[in-house]
């Protein structure tokens, strides 16, 4: 976790709506899920290629994470703390995210053809990314989050990937034509990529850390 | 008690989800009844939409050509859609080409009947049946390799072409809760109406070969529908190669038949290859042809002999041996029946060697 945020939650109450945006942008920059805990990384490398099937992707990364985070805070607090049985809930979070993904898919499909269209088979494939799974697990191990703070920061988690996938996706299609060594084509040269910017990422959290 | 509570929690949390899940199902993937209007008006029908346009022709019996069962993976269930298809899906273009794209052409397994649809069926689908027939024999040709003999029941006669395939039906068993359907290539005499013939090879952990190999008894009734594709002979003058492996005997043994029914003349070598003797088939049939047929050669080869095996005939991969005994195959037609792998290693030696693209023709297995 970030040091901004360990510094900022328990500072005397500066209003939920400032704490809130310090948790988006905390997620979404400092924290970014894919570029400093590498989550989420296979969708990552193989959808990157192209700059609409990464924001169709990362749109619907974000839109999952969000409601996951939400309704797996309420899995947290009204069901494993109170029966005691936390350590459960690697196996909860992913049930109920899966089951979430796939009545989504339905309601969109019936409701939202063009969306559904747009982003098609990337619902499906979103189930198994591990960075949705993190956002939930992360969330709960964070001091003092309540339903709002839980669900802002899957929201700017989500933000954080789509951030990046859309960095790289720009990044990957200016190179495309550049003469890159043979052994560096593909996941290589997009994994050094990935560390370049992610070490940017790391000015972020040394930007705002006084 | 605490173990009560996890395990009613996590079965409980399940539940819920799954009975959201169904009941989701039930509204949302209820699209009411829609009109499917075959090519112009001549045949139109009322199918319940939600489900895929593959399934629901289907259940219409009209039977569309698909090898992998609606998995979206082999390609072979392409339809014309002239409106109500609504957008490409991602599952679909790799198998469209542009043209196709553009034209209309769709994955009927992969696209949804939601509204009314015009679609164009080709004529010759309308000749593919569903038929119900009894296994009258199972003959083992190797250790993995089984011929399978039925005999048709209703409708009592099948009219085919050799190199057509059928979809047999392996029912729901324990490793499937569904019926799935796979395509073998009928491999019988396409003089007698009245019987098919079926090669299949074991596939480990394979739905429909591991139901032929251990749940399938003679006197069993079994269902396939058929027949499809478009392999078949040329009738070109020129000479031609057969090159199968294993199963891939199928189509060839059929159209050998036919050849020595019409006494052709034609020229024809073909090579057959193995990994070791015991994985070898058919000589004796084969050799009998090369007496029946003047212009015939059969020519197997064993890529790895094992010990013992007194093989005299020719040793090596499949594509070597061919590459020996065709160095010019310009003016030579290719029919290559096996593996995706087997088959596109060989249509390299055969360009390699000259033989032009559309002189080439395969039955892949998907």
């Amino acid at each position: 976790m970030s040091p901004v945020l360990a510094a900022a939650a328990p500072q005397a109450n500066p209003g939920l709506p400032a704490q809130l945006l310090v948790i988006l942008l905390a997620a979404a920059l400092t924290d970014n899920i894919l570029l400093t805990r590498f989550l989420g990384m296979c969708s990552f490398l193989a959808i990157s290629r192209q700059m609409k099937t990464s924001v169709g992707l990362g749109v619907a990364v974000v839109f999952v994470t969000t409601c996951t985070a939400a309704l797996n805070y309420l899995i947290h607090v009204f069901i494993t703390v109170r029966l005691g049985i936390e350590y459960l809930e690697y196996i909860l979070f992913i049930v109920v995210i899966a089951a979430f993904v796939q009545l989504v898919e339905m309601i969109v499909e019936r409701f939202l053809p063009p969306l559904y269209f747009a982003l098609g088979i990337f619902l499906p494939l979103i189930t198994v990314n591990c960075a949705i799974l993190g956002v939930s697990l992360f969330m709960i191990t964070k001091e003092g989050y309540g339903f709002w703070q839980s669900t802002v920061f899957g929201l700017g988690s989500g933000l954080g990937w789509l951030l990046a996938i859309v960095l790289m996706a720009g990044i990957r299609s200016r190179i495309r034509e550049d003469k890159i060594p043979e052994g560096l084509r593909g996941a290589g040269i997009t994994l050094v990529i990935t560390g370049i910017i992610a070490l940017a990422f790391v000015g972020f959290s040394g930007m705002l850390t006084f | 008690m605490a173990f009560f509570v996890a395990v009613g929690t996590l079965c409980g949390i399940c539940g819920v989800l799954a009975a959201l899940l169904v009941l989701a199902d039930r509204y949302l993937n209820d699209y009411g009844a829609c009109t499917l209007t075959i090519n112009d008006g001549r045949k139109t029908l009322e199918v319940p939409g939600g489900s895929s346009l593959l399934s629901a022709l289907n259940a219409e019996r009209i039977f569309i050509p698909s090898a992998c069962g609606g998995g979206g993976s082999c390609g072979l269930c392409k339809l014309k859609v002239l409106s109500g298809g609504g957008p490409v899906l991602a599952t679909e273009t790799p198998h469209l080409s542009d043209a196709e794209v553009r034209s209309g052409v769709r994955l009927s397994c992969q696209l949804k009947v939601r509204e009314d649809m015009r679609l164009e069926i080709p004529e010759a689908f309308f000749r593919i049946r569903e038929y119900r027939a009894r296994l009258e024999a199972k003959t083992p040709l190797t250790h993995d390799i089984v011929l399978l003999r039925l005999e048709l029941l209703e409708p009592g006669t099948m009219a085919f072409t050799p190199g057509e395939y059928v979809q047999l039906q392996a029912p729901a068993y324990a490793r499937s809760p569904t019926p799935v359907y796979r395509a073998y290539s009928l491999a019988g005499d396409p003089g007698d109406e009245h019987h098919i013939e079926l090669i299949v090879r074991l596939v480990p952990n394979g739905i429909c070969t591991t139901w032929v190999f251990e749940h399938l008894r003679v006197g069993d009734t079994v269902h396939c529908n058929g027949p499809h594709g478009e392999f078949r002979l040329t009738d070109t003058d020129r000479e031609m190669l057969f090159i199968a492996g294993g199963s891939g005997m199928a189509p060839f043994r059929s159209m050998l038949a036919q050849m020595a029914h019409t006494g052709s003349q034609r020229r024809c070598r073909y090579f057959f290859g193995a990994v070791e003797r015991r994985g070898m088939f058919c000589l004796d049939e084969m050799r009998e042809y090369e007496r029946v047929l003047p212009a015939f050669r059969f020519i197997p080869a064993l890529s790895a002999p094992a010990e013992g095996d007194a093989w005299e005939g020719e040793t090596g991969l499949i594509t070597d041996v061919v590459n020996r005994h065709c160095p010019d195959c310009s003016n030579l037609e290719g029919y290559l029946c096996g593996s995706p792998g087997m088959i596109d290693a060989c249509v390299r030696v055969l360009t390699g060697n000259g033989m032009p693209e559309e002189q080439i023709f395969y039955d892949k297995f998907a």
